[in-house]
This record gives structure tokens, sequence and C-alpha cells, in this order.
């Protein structure tokens, strides 16, 4: 039996689903992330599980215990906000000690505990000050460290570097898994930035409108997306619209240009009318040679995003997107250029459903 | 760049001396008590006047133990409303304006007909349940006041946050509300308490009709048979609700950084 168990969630607000037939088994020390745009019930959900909403059906169950009934502050559960959520009237060391002190634990355990989760958080010469007297990445760790402090059963992070800048948010990103690694903590992180989805979790649970889309490992969700909403949310995704030639061979045409795919395909019929997916990294800027797939077209437009050249290309009707490492002694292509690229038969996956909706 | 400025100052000016000349006169009236120079006597005769003294500290008590109710009846109230009842929002801010509306003289004749000796509950029958009548009814008179206060003070915290944090690590409500919420809007409760002094300290129609031995009968009482001492008094009055607008300044906007050489 998983540690975490969610049996068939649902959640409604009068006539409105924000969360429906939600099922989850998350093992001991599990980081799994729910990943989806803005209001696709993924909070709603991460709330459910705190207990700070009640769901219409379903239930919780926390190693074995059911915990639907109970209220938050029977459940021992850890939470994290998007906005820190530190008690302005208390310092670091006074917050972080909360819990504890709430569960009136002695003050030398208390003292001793908060040392620990200081040196942890890596700030133990901030116990004495006041939250406002901190950074935004540092309030953001003490509010990890008071929520880890009570030796919770499950961790929930909901969007918790969302209001923090870029480069603190990559550190304080290394920084949480490798405390949630270390103490080996059950955590459930909500976010909507597919970076901190992929390269934090164990497992993704992407949503969707309040439907799950996908459930699986970060290689699986971005290598081999089950649908087209999750294959466009998780990494940026090329779209083409193509048309069936042979489904037995794998033979499609694109923008009148022929075209193998070995994924996706065995279900297509002759001359159906099929989005295809594929993924930049796939794209190779140069006629790939031999049995490999290659389509002539003009540059549209150049973007330099740093240490990668993003380049779209137009064929017809449709463009492809593809990635190239920056290199210095390169002169960058120009628009206007025509170019071929090339791509492995692999990497084109057919998606289901026929039409663009 | 003169031009504009000369409006705004002389509006300032105007309302100075509106304000500025009777004080001064009063001051200036008060010192003449010794025949043909300045001096302190009236203020000494004020000060050391036993009525003085009694009515000033019963007053002062009266005052505590209102801020103390309405603390208690005010911060919880306003938290509930915000956190579960923001529907109930309009309802209660009217009720907290009506005695703004209704005048102290028609609460007092609503007391005295439910609370006189010969209803079900003779509360003006005794002292002590009279002085528990009246601060009540200064709670009521202090109601928009504090309500005020601590609603903004709280819609400066997000009380949902901080509550749903504090609940995630063990809390109940009282701790909650104890070890949360009250620190967080103690300026906010400041400033209504000493608005509430003020208040009570110089409230008569109630302490006159109940019949009580407070601060703003005896003001009367002097006012209406001596010549210099009121002046004093009311200098004196004028100064104890100076020191707490001043406190009121001080504590809200030096909590921050008080709250540094903790």
């Amino acid at each position: 039996m998983a540690f975490l168990e969610i049996s068939d969630l649902r959640k409604s607000f009068g006539p409105l689903n924000v969360v429906q037939n939600f099922d989850l088994a998350v093992e001991r020390g599990e980081f799994v992330s729910f990943l989806g745009p803005s209001g696709c019930g993924k909070t709603t959900t991460l709330r459910m599980v705190a207990g700070f909403e009640q769901p219409s059906a379903g239930a919780i169950r926390i190693n074995g215990l059911e915990v639907t009934g109970l209220r938050p502050n029977q459940r021992n559960v850890g939470m994290v906000f998007q906005s820190y959520a530190l008690f302005p009237n208390m310092t670091v060391a006074e917050n972080v000690g909360f819990g504890l002190k709430v569960a009136k634990r002695p003050a030398a355990e208390i003292r001793a505990r908060v040392e620990e989760m200081l040196e942890l958080i890596k700030l133990p010469t901030l116990a004495g000050r006041y939250p406002y007297q901190l950074s935004g990445g540092q309030q953001q760790r003490v509010a990890l460290a008071r929520a880890i402090a009570i030796k919770p059963q499950v961790l929930l992070l909901d969007e918790p570097l969302s209001a923090l800048d870029a480069k603190i948010r990559v550190s304080l990103r290394e920084e949480i898994k490798t405390v949630q690694r270390e103490l080996g903590i059950t955590t459930i992180y909500v976010t909507h930035d597919q970076e901190e989805a992929l390269s934090m979790s164990d497992r993704i649970v992407v949503m969707n409108e309040g439907r799950v889309e996908q459930i699986g490992t970060p290689f699986e969700v971005y290598n081999y997306p089950r649908t087209r909403f999750v294959a466009s949310f998780v990494g940026t995704l090329n779209i083409l619209r193509a048309r069936v030639i042979d489904a037995a061979r794998g033979q499609i045409t694109i923008d009148d240009q022929a075209i193998v795919a070995r994924r996706g395909i065995a279900d297509a019929k002759v001359d159906e009318i099929r989005l295809v997916a594929l993924r930049p990294e796939a794209v190779s800027l140069a006629d790939p040679g031999g049995e490999r797939n290659r389509m002539r077209g003009t540059i549209e437009d150049v973007s330099f995003l740093g240490s990668v050249m993003r380049i779209r290309v137009r064929f017809s009707d449709n463009a492809i997107s593809l990635d190239t490492f920056n290199n210095p002694g390169l002169a960058p292509p120009q628009r206007g250029q025509e170019v071929t690229v090339g791509f492995a038969h692999e990497d084109v996956l057919v998606l289901e459903g026929a039409e663009a909706s | 760049m003169k031009r504009s400025k000369l409006g705004p100052w002389l509006a300032i000016a105007i309302g100075a001396i509106y304000f500025l000349v009777p004080l001064i006169g009063t001051f200036e009236f008060s010192l003449r008590m010794r025949r043909g120079e300045y001096s302190f006597d009236a203020y000494r005769i004020v000060l050391a006047d036993p009525q003085f003294q009694a009515t000033f500290t019963y007053s002062t008590c009266l005052a505590l133990a209102t801020i103390v109710v309405g603390v208690l009846l005010v911060v919880p109230t306003a938290y509930w409303i915000q956190l579960r009842l923001p529907r109930l929002r309009p309802v209660v801010e009217f009720i907290t304006l009506l005695p703004l509306v209704i005048p102290a003289i028609v609460l007092v004749f609503g007391y005295l007909r439910i609370y006189n000796s010969s209803s079900p509950l003779p509360m003006t029958s005794s002292d002590r349940a009279t002085d528990v009548l009246l601060t009540f009814g200064y709670v009521t008179l202090a109601l928009p006041y504090m309500y005020r206060a601590v609603d903004n003070g709280l819609r400066a915290i997000d009380v949902r946050t901080l509550t749903e944090a504090a609940e995630s690590l063990g809390a109940s409500w009282p701790t909650i509300l104890f070890r949360v919420i009250f620190p967080n809007v103690r300026t906010a409760v400041l400033s209504g308490a000493f608005l509430t002094f003020a208040i009570v300290i110089g409230e008569f129609t109630m302490a006159s009709l109940l019949d009580r031995p407070a601060f703003g009968p005896y003001l009367q009482l002097i006012g209406a048979n001596r010549a210099y001492e009121p002046s004093a008094l009311a200098i004196i009055a004028f100064i104890v609700t100076w020191g707490c607008m001043g406190l009121i300044q001080v504590f809200g906007s030096g909590a921050r950084l008080a709250s540094d050489t903790r």
C-alpha cells in the first residue's frame, strides 16, 4: 500500500468541477509534482491533501490512516506557501520552532531542533532576525525549515518559488531537492513551471482543467507524452499538420514533403489529417544524409537565448523551431536563408486525435 | 511657485487661528487666579482636589475595562468576518456605526428602562452592577473606532494564509488568535485603545444619568461652580487627550522599528 493514497478525488464549487477523478499513489519519500496551467486544479488538490478544502467525493489516506475528515492541524502535514506566510511578530527561530511550541515540546528540544533546521537551510546566523529583515529567498528557506521542523508525514509546497527571481529560483530548487532527499520526506510540489517539475521530481502529474492528463517520470512525460496537451505543455514542441499516405509503412507528408514516422501512426487511416509532434532538440540544421527525414525550408526567425539559439524554419503551411548551441566562432544563420533540416524517423510522434481543436 | 503655495498656507493659518485662539485664551485665563500675576494656582488647586483624583482614577479604570472588553469583542469578530463570513461584513459595519447615529442619551434611557429597580434585572440598584452597565455602554460608544482600527490592522496582514500556516503546524483556534493574530494587530488595537481612552475620559451623558462618579460629571460640576479651575481642567483634559494621540503616533509608526530592539 502506498504511503499517500488519493482515491477518486473530486471537488466542485457549485456547478463548476474543479477537480475530477484524481487518483494517485505516492510512495514514501517520493517527490511528486503537480504540473499544469493556472486554474487546472493542482492547488485545489494540494489544499485537499492539506485539509484546507473538503473534497466533494473521494478519500485521502496517509500511512494507512484515512485523513479526509480531519482538520489540517490534526494531519501532521507541513505546508510551504507561495507568499512564505512567516509570522511577522516572531523571529526566525520562533517561527521555525512554532509547530514544536504548539505541540508543547520541552524548550531544550525546541532549541536543538531549531538549530538543526537552521543548519540544514544554511542560515544559522539569522536566528534572531525578523521576517521583514530577510530577503525573499531567505524567507522561503525559513518557511521550509518551519514546515519540516515538526517532522511532517507529507510536505506540501504550493508554488513556493513563483515569487522569487530566476537565479534564486534555480539555487533554491536544488536546495529544496537536497533537503528532501536527505530527510526522505514524502513531498508534493505544485508548479506551473515545467523546468522546475522536470528537474526536481521523481514523478510528475500533468493536469489540465481538473483532470489528470498523464502521470510518469520526467523522462516519460517529456519523451512520450500521451496527449496533445502534455506534448505541448511540457517542453516546447513543434506541432505540424500531416497527411497520412501509408500507415503500415509510416509514410506521411508534411507540406507535400515525404516524411517517415514510426510512433503513434499504427492506427491512422489513409488520407487522414493528423497532428504530428517534433521536439526542437531532435531537429538539426543540416542535411542528415542516409535514412533520415529531411525537409527544405526558409529561415523565418532567429532568437538568441544565451547558451542556445532558437531558429524557426518555415515550410509552406508549417514551421519548425529548432535549437542549436551558441557558437561564438560561427556566424548566426540569417533570415531568408534556404536550409535543410533533418530528424530521425523515431523523433516524429503522430498524436492521437485528428483535427486540431 | 509662490502663488500656488499661498492658498494652502492661508488655509492652514486660518484653521490654526480658529483652533489655537480659544485654547490660548483658555490657558491665559487659567493662569489668572492670583490677582495681578500669572501663576499656576488654579492647576495646583485642581490637582490637589481629592474629587479630581477620585473621578480621574474611576474613569481611567473604567476606560481600561472598556478597552479590554472592546478588544476581546472586536478582534475575534473582525477576524471571523475576514476569514469566514465576508458576506456579513456590511451588516457588521452597519452595526458598528449605529453608536454614531444613536445619541448617548437614548442609550441611557434604554438602560434605565430595562435595568431599573422594578425590572427582573435590577442592575441599577447596585453600584458595581451599574459600573458594569456603564462599561458596556462605553464599549458601544467606542465600537465604531475600535472596529475600524482593528479591521484596518487585519487588512494589512494576510489573515487567511497566516491562519493556514499556523493550522498546518498544528495550532488550534485559540492559539492562532492569541499567538498569531493579536500580536500582529497590536498597533491597530493600541490606536483603538487610546481613542477609547480619550472618549471615556470625557464622556458625560451616560455617567451623569447613571449617577456614577466619573470624570465627565466632575468637569461639568467644576465648570458650573468655579471660574478659573474649569479653564485649568480644560487644559489638563486637552493635554491628556493630546498625550493619547501622541502615543498613538509613537506606537503606530514606531512598532516596526521598535521590534528591532526586542
